[in-house]
């Protein structure tokens, strides 16, 4: 594999595309798939055959086209029109297999279809912009002809053959790029420190147990664009010197692992797995690991833990993976998004990155919106964009005339951002001045219905459920924080209550061992601190030490 | 003179103990092989039992406690046999906004069934799961691997008719 080869693939597969005048791209994603775009897929391709027309009009599966409520997403795409043509694409929503008729009339005949027409002018396309996302709903997901055709593995080949591996992480830290699981470590300097650890062997690894709730950013990106995940890995192990990565998928999501499956499979084909890439002595190979259902296992240590067979439970840092990893040797671990954003940084530049976002954060960061607002879905913005932007205009609000109340960032580690800071620029500095965090990108909005003490149970209960037992302050504190949060919600609390709850949030925050306990306490002091009056007025009558007055009973 | 340990014979001559043993070899009988040999053991037979446990405990050599323990620790594995259908409720952050806890509320008054229940009968077993990743179509159950958005009571009834009644 060289660049010649790469750009003569892409050629020939852009060319093959060119020759069909009518393509019909309906998304392929978890998604719309329960909603019936396989059904819709099969039956648009029998009613080609049947009509002799498959030559006029392709059929294709595409990923994630962003609008997850509104599917099954269609796209009838002209590509013999010029690319800025507003009538070269015509989005649709909620195409079902009865449509499958007008939706053919239509595109063959080249007459908009009104009826079901979704407009691309909205906020909710033009605020975006897309870098991670760049080829979603574009590329069907199963072919790295369509990948490579947009540009995929070009950063990879430039990467191998014109850069010695440290300048490849002059290139990534020079973009700013900052961990996307939450933490937003600098990527560069992790790499770096990865590349000078001592060890006969390094490990990559790629984090997609994804277990926030209410995320689902990295599954949407396996799903839509699986070889942009592997060419990130494969440039970070040139980079600091592995030959081997695992990329431990969350067991819940069946259509990522088949699609990277395929992935793997397909690039060993074409030869950027394997070993001698690209004429150079560098030799990579990818594995998948399942997980089979912990929370917890999104923590590295505990990643580790679960890959070498054990529980999932997290040790003590340092020494940090970076020099005792996987096996006891140095290993690199990078959240899916991160990797994503590799191979735009290898064609474009670090510079390029770096020119977006704010001074501290930069690049783009996506969200998946969800909760009760009117365009739910997955959205990839510039980093320092208000929140205000995100839910008022591309979220386009809360439905049924409902208030606003809060919305949620950072999943059970995070907390409830108010209507009044709405204004707020989304960086990871401003986050955990709010007292949230950036997370991995779940936004969950609420609307006034919502009862905040109720909210921080929920968050609570996960994760007393989820915390491993390993250390004291998790265990029992989340525990006697749920129990807590209960009598408030039951209103049988009493003000020391309140006070114990403050009292653990701190003890939990502070000693826990890893980030689970450490932040677990995040719901609760975020709702403490913008909604107090919720917890006040589910208090008791007390005695002047704040304990519950006993009731009268009448006998 | 060394001694050589005889691999231990599957509890039973099912067909699908060639695939877990596929498995183990494939990871070269290693440690490591463990979680991804009880996800094989699960995806065949729904569930973990005693004997599967000795086995792979033996097979891996690994003491069995670890086998329990890494067996019990995860939430995808069962030790107890499922149902003929699966329902799981997906309980995350969206599908909590969107009203998941009245469907578990409504399975427990109407069907009897709680979180990791199976009915008398054996034909449906009730699972949550820690969010699906389809908050754009809240509340989400899985039916049968079967993904459904916007699950409402009417739809979880005529499922458990459909399914208590073949």
């Amino acid at each position: 594999m060289n660049t010649e080869t790469l750009e003569e693939m892409a050629a020939k597969e852009r060319a093959a595309a060119s020759e069909i005048p009518v393509r019909l791209n309906v998304c392929a994603s978890t998604s719309c798939l329960s909603r019936g775009a396989d059904e819709l897929t099969k039956t648009l391709n029998k009613q080609l055959r049947t009509a002799k027309q498959t030559k006029q009009c392709k059929v294709r599966s595409v990923g994630c086209m962003g609008l997850c409520a509104k599917g099954p997403m269609v796209e009838i795409e002209c590509p013999a029109k010029p690319a800025d043509d507003p009538e070269s694409r015509q989005l649709l929503r909620g195409v079902t297999v009865e449509d499958a008729d007008e939706l053919l009339e239509h595109a063959m005949s080249g007459r908009k279809f009104e009826r079901l027409d979704w407009p691309t002018d909205t906020p909710f396309f033009t605020r975006q912009h897309r870098i991670v996302l760049e080829n979603s709903g574009l590329i069907d997901p199963e072919r790295i002809e369509d990948y490579i055709a947009r540009g995929g593995y070009a950063g990879l080949v430039k990467a191998l053959t014109e850069y010695t591996p440290s300048q490849v992480i002059d290139e990534v830290a020079r973009s700013g790029l900052r961990g996307r699981g939450g933490g937003g470590f600098p990527t560069g300097i992790k790499w770096a420190t990865v590349a000078k650890s001592d060890g006969d062997r390094k490990y990559v690894i790629c984090n997609a147990d994804e277990g926030d709730p209410g995320a689902f950013m990295d599954r949407s990106v396996l799903d839509s664009d699986p070889h942009r995940v592997l060419e990130g890995m494969i440039t970070a192990g040139y980079a600091v010197g592995a030959s081997h990565a695992y990329i431990y998928v969350r067991g819940e999501y069946p259509l990522a692992i088949l699609r990277l499956k395929r992935a793997i499979n397909q690039a060993k084909r074409i030869g950027v797995l394997g070993t001698n890439l690209c004429d150079t002595p560098f030799a990579f190979d990818v594995e998948i690991r399942l997980g089979a259902g912990a929370f917890v296992c999104g923590e590295e240590t505990a990643l580790i833990a679960s890959i070498e067979g054990r529980r999932g439970t997290p040790r003590p840092r340092p020494p940090y993976p970076a020099s005792y990893g996987l096996w006891g040797k140095p290993t690199l671990i990078n959240n899916v998004e991160t990797f994503a954003n590799i191979p735009w940084i290898m064609r474009h530049g670090g510079d390029a990155l770096a020119a977006i976002g704010t001074e501290r954060s930069k690049g783009t960061k996506v969200f998946a919106l969800a909760g009760t607002i009117v365009n739910n879905g997955l959205i990839e913005v510039p980093m320092g964009i208000t929140l205000r932007e995100i839910v008022e205009e591309i979220g386009e609000g809360v439905p049924d005339g409902k208030a606003f109340k809060a919305v949620q960032t950072g999943g059970p580690s995070g907390g409830c951002i108010p209507a009044e800071h709405l204004d707020m620029p989304v960086d990871y500095e401003s986050l955990v001045k709010a007292g949230s965090i950036m997370g991995s990108g779940g936004m969950v909005v609420m609307d006034e219905t919502s009862n905040m003490v109720d909210v921080a149970r929920f968050f609570m209960e996960f994760c007393k459920d989820e915390s491993c037992g390993k250390c004291i302050p998790c265990r029992v504190g989340t525990s006697v924080m749920l129990d807590l949060l209960e009598k408030l919600c039951k209103k049988e609390a009493a003000p020391r209550d309140l006070e114990l709850l403050k009292e653990l949030c701190d003890v939990v925050r502070s000693t826990s061992l890893c980030g689970l306990g450490q932040t677990a306490p995040n719901p609760v002091l975020s709702t403490l601190r913008y909604f107090e009056d919720e917890y006040e007025s589910a208090l008791q009558p007390a005695d002047e030490h704040g304990y519950a007055l006993p009731v009268l009973q009448h006998t | 003179m060394t001694a050589t340990l005889a691999s231990p014979a599957p509890p039973t001559d099912d067909r699908r103990w060639k695939q877990v043993e596929a498995t183990m070899r494939r990871n070269g009988f290693t440690r490591h092989a463990l979680i991804e040999t009880l996800h094989t053991v699960q995806d065949g037979f729904g569930f973990l039992d005693d004997p599967a446990l000795r086995y792979v405990a033996q097979s891996l050599r690994l003491p069995l406690s670890t086998v329990y323990g890494v067996a019990t620790f995860y939430h995808n594995f069962s030790l107890k046999p499922q149902g003929r259908h699966s329902c799981v409720v997906c309980t995350g952050t969206a599908c909590y906004i969107h009203r998941a806890q009245a469907l578990l509320d409504h399975f427990e008054q109407v069907h009897g069934l709680s979180d990791g229940q199976t009915d008398a009968d054996g034909n449906v077993t009730l699972l949550t799961a820690r969010c699906l990743g389809t908050c754009g179509m809240a509340p989400a159950v899985v039916f049968d691997g079967q993904l459904a958005g916007d699950v409402d009571e009417a739809i979880l009834d005529e499922r458990m008719k459909e399914w208590t009644t073949s």
